[in-house]
């Protein structure tokens, strides 16, 4: 039950983080390396924020405003230095290292037996007794599902279109009169925003900060976004967004499975690489059956 | 009306392989003018509207737009006054997105894109009256992505995008060049429709001869970044295909071809 009750909430609050890869990845075609890094400087921030006795749900906006000015500066880095897509992630990923540590002040920062979004007086309010134990899983249901209606509002509004537009065919936004680098800038800065956003969660529901939990999770969203959108193509009644969401379940799914047939929680990387070559390999065999049928 | 004035531009200045694209290079277009520009590969065609759409920057000289120099103006600037449909159908279109989804920024061009809905629903039945106008059959196919329309309908569908915001030019590259022959007719028809009832001033680049001459009150030939050939008016009524042809091939032989 609990092995259960774990997969509901990592799977949920990474789904946040997957959303954001949905956006720079399949939608700006954008290999957003950053999300290693700002997805730490969420929980960062949200850690140190907490150990200053902040009100625990204000560290959401802040880390989502510090993951999209994050998202920003690795636009800036490639639309206006001409720095190459996957080069400016790093740069920011590497930078965003040494700025998590100064923002928590150490490697490892807990925050046990403090108030957060999962575990304060408004939340045991609302929330029977009885399902105590279910209050992380109802949060990050509802925190998960608001971002996921937002952005779902966004990408049906003129300046999502362009988003959407930008990645399918740029010259097509050149010919609309719109400067191209700026929206992809605005794409990116979201997908960190909600990488950030994550991380605060995920630190939440942790109840700690370690400097190296952010390592690996452009692959793990990657895999997410993957598996959602790949599983699920022929799903006309789910949206893509949700598609997403549950992507990344049947990821923690998986992992979950994985070392409960005996693999040690150190094997995890390997395991999250071995999976995701599984994805990769299933998820491109599929598009090219699609293709020779046209 | 469109003046460029001593155009010169270089590729690769300053290495071995430096080629002068436009040495000098002057051209008028006056404003309900439909030019078709002829000319062999290489000639500068395709470069001229790159250099007029801001694509590819120009070393000296300036681009005129009633009046005004746009030279060194971003592309994306200039766009705004401009329409422009290319040679590849996946050029002109969002692939991924629906008829209807691409019609809708098409006509918020110039707008700004911000929160408001991306689909004006009032607007669609305007939509579909310009779809059923192309017979094709698109109009029963709002909601469905423009990827997986067939070449010569995505250039219909681009054509419309292109026309749909007033635009002071209108620059055709090659557009037909990668449709069937039959498809080719119906999308230069169009676009003679299209040019008439807009009256808007349009530059064709072409490789079909036929068309040249066929359309467009003002018929250019170019050859090695200069203009050899202008007709406009009615000499331009009185040119037959053989003739152009007959030039035509004599350049080719010069460069080999």
């Amino acid at each position: 039950m609990s092995l259960v009750l774990s997969v509901f909430e990592q799977g949920l609050i990474y789904a946040i983080m997957a959303l954001g890869l949905y956006i720079t990845y399949k939608i700006l075609d954008f290999p957003d390396m950053t999300v290693d890094g700002s997805f730490p400087l969420g929980a960062a921030i949200t850690a140190m924020l907490i150990t200053k006795g902040w009100n625990p749900f204000l560290t959401l906006p802040i880390s989502f405003a510090a993951g999209a000015v994050a998202g920003m500066l690795t636009g800036l880095i490639h639309v206006k230095l001409r720095v190459r897509d996957l080069l400016s992630g790093i740069i920011m990923m590497t930078a965003l290292y040494t700025v998590n540590l100064r923002i928590a002040g150490k490697a490892n920062l807990p925050i046990y037996n403090m108030e957060n979004i999962f575990d304060n007086k408004l939340v045991n309010a609302i929330i029977p007794e009885s399902l105590s134990q279910f209050k992380t899983v109802i949060v990050a249901f509802v925190i998960t599902m608001i971002v996921k209606y937002i952005l779902d509002w966004y990408l049906s509004t003129k300046s999502g279109f362009m988003l959407r537009a930008v990645g399918d065919n740029e010259t097509i936004v050149t010919s609309l009169g719109v400067d191209k680098g700026w929206i992809k800038i605005l794409g990116l800065a979201l997908g960190d925003g909600f990488a950030a956003l994550s991380g605060c969660m995920f630190a939440q529901q942790q109840r700690y900060f370690d400097v190296t939990m952010g390592t690996g999770t452009v692959v793990i969203g990657l895999a997410s976004v993957i598996i959602g959108t790949t599983v699920f193509k022929k799903v006309t009644f789910l949206r893509v967004t949700s598609s997403v969401v549950i992507g990344s379940l049947i990821y923690k799914a998986c992992v979950a499975v994985a070392i409960r047939m005996g693999m040690q929680s150190t094997d995890l990387k390997l395991i999250t690489a071995v999976l995701f070559l599984l994805i990769l390999v299933v998820g491109t065999e599929r598009k090219k059956k699609v293709k020779s049928t046209c | 009306m469109l003046e460029l004035q001593h155009i010169h531009k270089f590729f690769n200045p300053g290495s071995v392989n430096e080629i002068c694209l436009f040495d000098d290079f002057n051209l008028t277009v006056k404003d309900g003018e439909f030019v078709s520009v002829v000319g062999s590969n290489g000639s500068g065609k395709t470069s001229m509207l790159n250099i007029i759409c801001g694509s590819i920057d120009i070393d000296h000289g300036q681009i005129l737009i009633d009046g005004k120099d746009y030279a060194g103006k971003k592309d994306f600037v200039r766009s705004r006054q401009i329409g422009r449909v290319f040679q590849d159908p996946s050029k002109g279109t969002c692939p991924q997105m629906t008829i209807l989804e691409n019609m809708s920024i098409a006509e918020n061009k110039g707008k700004p894109f911000n929160l408001t809905r991306g689909v004006n629903k009032a607007h669609i039945d305007y939509y579909r009256e310009m779809l059923a106008h192309l017979n094709l059959g698109l109009e029963d196919k709002m909601h469905t992505p423009v990827g997986a329309l067939s070449g010569g309908q995505r250039q219909a569908v681009a054509l419309l995008m292109a026309t749909m915001t007033p635009i002071d030019f209108l620059i055709l590259d090659e557009h037909t060049a990668a449709l069937d022959p039959k498809t080719a007719e119906i999308i230069m028809q169009l676009t003679d429709q299209v040019v008439r009832e807009k009256k808007v001033t349009t530059i064709m680049v072409t490789h079909n001869l036929r068309y040249a001459v066929e359309y467009g009150s003002r018929l250019l030939m170019m050859h090695e970044g200069k203009v050899i050939l202008d007709k406009a008016g009615e000499e331009k009524k009185n040119v037959d295909t053989e003739e152009i042809m007959k030039i035509f091939n004599q350049i080719s032989v010069e460069c080999g071809n």
